[in-house]
């Protein structure tokens, strides 16, 4: 927000046509866009400390994701086409000014909505972030199944994964296949919206290649998916909030290197301003002597 | 001994690839342990896993027949390669065992087993015993006896 507020101040190319900004006009704004500059800044420090602790606990979350994805990998689970019921959890957070963050899962998430209502399926969303509820329930607020507030203040624990898998389930919505969309991390100033599928224990149990695996029994196999299901949501929220933090820095670093800018412009103005004044009474002093 | 018995028991039905153990993969195991916050093993070569499962504490040696298991409460026990064994005490989590032989023992809390206190451990499994007596909601009545049991293995492991 801040961002799109400098680049929408611009100063007035024309100065001359209007009345000059007074001295004290130029000086609150400055007062005004320094104080800005501070925030930004501090925002900035506070976010690359929480960036650079998500991101070391991202290393053991990613193995353990990838690890938890592999039986899915490995026998190549894919959920037949006919089925009809599909569930979307989006991953994001409660707060902005973290540049694209909120809008590209948004994106994603709306788009697949619209190919899968395109072949007739039936659609639910979990939103893991309150900013992606604002984002969806104009619009496709009948498909919202479950809201999560709370995210993102702290580092996600593998307690909150397992909440939200628990309403997931105990909702009552008996889903064939879903999928889950988070911001994966890339790099310190780069990220990008992937998507992740999820599969339902009757999926699972019916596929061909699970005949190669030994023993398995309803329980088991049900109590194995359940974990499966925390895992990935835990795995989706560490990546997310590793990319928010770091999208955070760079948002807030751009917003002070402009605020900085501003301030540059403003204060050659001011001094221009002041001067322009001094010069007047200088002036005035001079024609009032000479007609003296 | 468990080991042996799973990989002599299953008749192959007829959808499954047909496995012979002879020429199966070299015998490699491309082992990775980790709970959501730490990573014991990545992709390491080890000769044997020990796991409690649901279904009784089996071994796991490279080749092992692939098997989908929920792990319950108890000790995980690594031997590598060079014969040395490192034991773990696991919460709760999953093991999976692929054709190419990798395993994947993902564990919901796992720590080292010295880094356990057996006083501790027994003081832990008497309030919730104790709490066993008191307790009537059903839910409530589940954790309790989930602790118990937890509690039950953690000091059964140390002694």
């Amino acid at each position: 927000m801040f961002a799109r507020t400098s680049a929408a101040v611009f100063l007035p190319q024309c100065g001359q046509a209007r009345s000059m900004a007074t001295l004290k006009d130029i000086t609150l704004r400055l007062k005004s866009i320094k104080n800005i500059q501070k925030i930004t800044k501090s925002m900035k420090m506070v976010s690359a400390a929480k960036y650079s602790r998500a991101e070391r606990s991202l290393k053991s979350a990613r193995v353990y994701g990838t690890s938890a994805m592999a039986l899915y990998e490995k026998a190549e689970i894919k959920a037949p086409e006919d089925k009809n019921k599909h569930v979307i959890i989006g991953v994001s957070s409660d707060r902005g000014l973290c540049g694209a963050i909120h809008s590209s899962v948004a994106k994603a998430i709306k788009s697949e909505i619209a190919k899968l209502s395109g072949a007739g399926k039936e659609v639910m969303i979990v939103n893991v972030g309150d900013k992606l509820r604002g984002l969806l329930y104009r619009t496709h607020g009948k498909h919202i199944l479950i809201n999560c507030k709370e995210v993102g203040r702290k580092p996600p624990t593998f307690t909150d994964a397992s909440v939200i898998a628990t309403e997931l389930l105990d909702s009552g919505y008996e889903f064939d296949q879903g999928s889950i969309i988070y911001n994966r991390f890339r790099s310190v100033i780069s990220y990008k919206t992937d998507e992740k599928p999820l599969f339902s224990i009757d999926t699972v149990a019916s596929s061909e290649n699970m005949g190669i695996y030994d023993d398995i029994d309803a329980d088991v196999l049900r109590n194995y998916q359940e974990f499966a299901l925390v895992n990935i949501i835990y795995f989706g929220m560490k990546e997310s909030t590793t990319s928010e933090q770091s999208a955070r820095m760079t948002a807030m670093d751009g917003a002070s290197k402009n605020a900085s800018e501003i301030i540059e412009k403003l204060t050659m103005t001011f001094n221009r301003t002041r001067q322009a004044v001094i010069t007047k009474e200088l002036i005035e002093i001079i024609s009032g002597a000479a007609a003296l | 001994v468990m080991a042996a018995r799973f990989l002599l028991r299953r008749a192959v039905p007829a959808l499954r690839h047909a496995r012979c153990y002879a020429d199966a993969p070299a015998a490699q195991m491309s082992f990775t342990f980790a709970s959501p916050t730490q990573v014991f093993f990545k992709e390491a070569s080890v000769k044997q896993i020990d796991v409690p499962t649901l279904t009784g504490a089996f071994g796991i040696l490279p080749a092992h027949v692939p098997t989908l298991q929920v792990l319950r409460p108890g000790i995980v026990t690594v031997f590598g390669d060079d014969g040395s064994s490192t034991k773990y005490f696991v919460s709760s989590g999953s093991v999976t065992v692929n054709a190419d032989s990798s395993v994947q023992l993902l564990a919901e809390e796992a720590v080292p087993l010295d880094s356990l206190d057996l006083a501790t451990a027994k003081a832990n499994l008497e309030k919730a015993q104790s709490e066993l007596v008191g307790v009537s909601d059903e839910a409530a009545r589940a954790e309790v006896l989930i602790s118990v049991e937890a509690n039950e293995a953690i000091v059964k492991a140390l002694e």
